[in-house]
């Protein structure tokens, strides 16, 4: 039964969430490019990213944004001289652009990490990795999301 | 409470390459999120996780609030010795999960 009290609650609640909806600022796919780029230069300091040696697997398309799938492997002999030191991944689409940042040695034996993300919208997925010898590696996905992370969940 | 999963196998050669895989039961609220009645849900996630093996970090990694609910993390190391792995996560309002598991190296 929907009494006047909780129509009117629910009704505040919407009108709430839709005005901070309106809050986001027009200009919001290049603020986000922008938090991306800012994210990644914070990471390699300015150094060049090549692409290549990082294979960054996520399914190219996801029916559910909310846990996708995703490992990183890293082509690298993973000695004390020669190893990757981290590897970095992120998204364009999401409030921000950080996932997860794992760190490796020598000791991992093979340069590959799985887990699981959230992807907010249809975009790009990136994955940097971090080599001993200070060089920048990365690779990157496209990937379509049916059910968003973040936004479906806004009125529990 | 705090409940943790994690798998790796309990006997090894020295020098193998094992997969561990963790698992901890978190609901890493991103703090983006509103409720009916429009107020924002404060951030509560995992920020860190640590593996050490014989007292020795060999993995680490720095959550954010795009990990999923549930943070699975695998990994992989080089069985040296026989010992202790100990696995640490810790996060937002004073969270702190621990976990040993025990490897015999051949």
């Amino acid at each position: 039964m929907t009494t006047r009290r909780r129509f009117l609650v629910l009704a505040g609640g919407a009108l709430a969430s839709a005005a901070a909806e309106a809050q986001l600022p027009p200009n919001i796919e290049a603020l986000r490019k922008a938090a991306l780029g800012d994210a990644v230069r914070k990471v390699t300091g300015g150094a060049q990213v090549r692409r290549g040696r990082v294979k960054l697997d996520v399914p190219p398309l996801i029916d559910n944004g909310n846990t996708v799938p995703l490992s990183v492997e890293v082509e690298s002999p993973m000695t004390g001289a020669n190893h990757v030191k981290a590897i970095h991944v992120f998204t364009e689409k999401n409030p921000q652009p950080y996932v997860i940042t794992a760190h490796l040695g020598p000791r991992a034996g093979r340069a590959r990490i799985s887990t699981r993300a959230r992807i907010a919208d249809t975009g790009t997925v990136l994955a940097i990795a971090e080599m001993s010898d200070g060089s920048f590696w990365s690779d990157s996905v496209s990937v379509v999301v049916t059910l968003s992370a973040c936004l479906e969940d806004g009125l529990i | 409470m705090s409940r943790v999963v994690v798998n790796l196998p309990q006997r090894a050669r020295r020098g193998e390459i094992i997969e561990i895989r963790t698992l901890a039961a978190h609901a890493m609220e991103t703090g983006f999120r509103r409720t009916h009645l429009g107020e924002p849900v404060p951030r509560d996630i995992i920020t860190r996780f640590t593996c050490s093996y014989n007292g020795v970090e060999v993995f680490s990694a720095d959550l954010h609030p795009a990990v999923a609910a549930n943070p699975l993390i695998a990994f992989s190391t080089v069985a040296t010795e026989s010992g202790t792995l100990e696995f640490r996560w810790t996060g937002d309002n004073g969270y702190s999960a621990a976990h040993s598991v025990s490897i015999r190296v051949d």
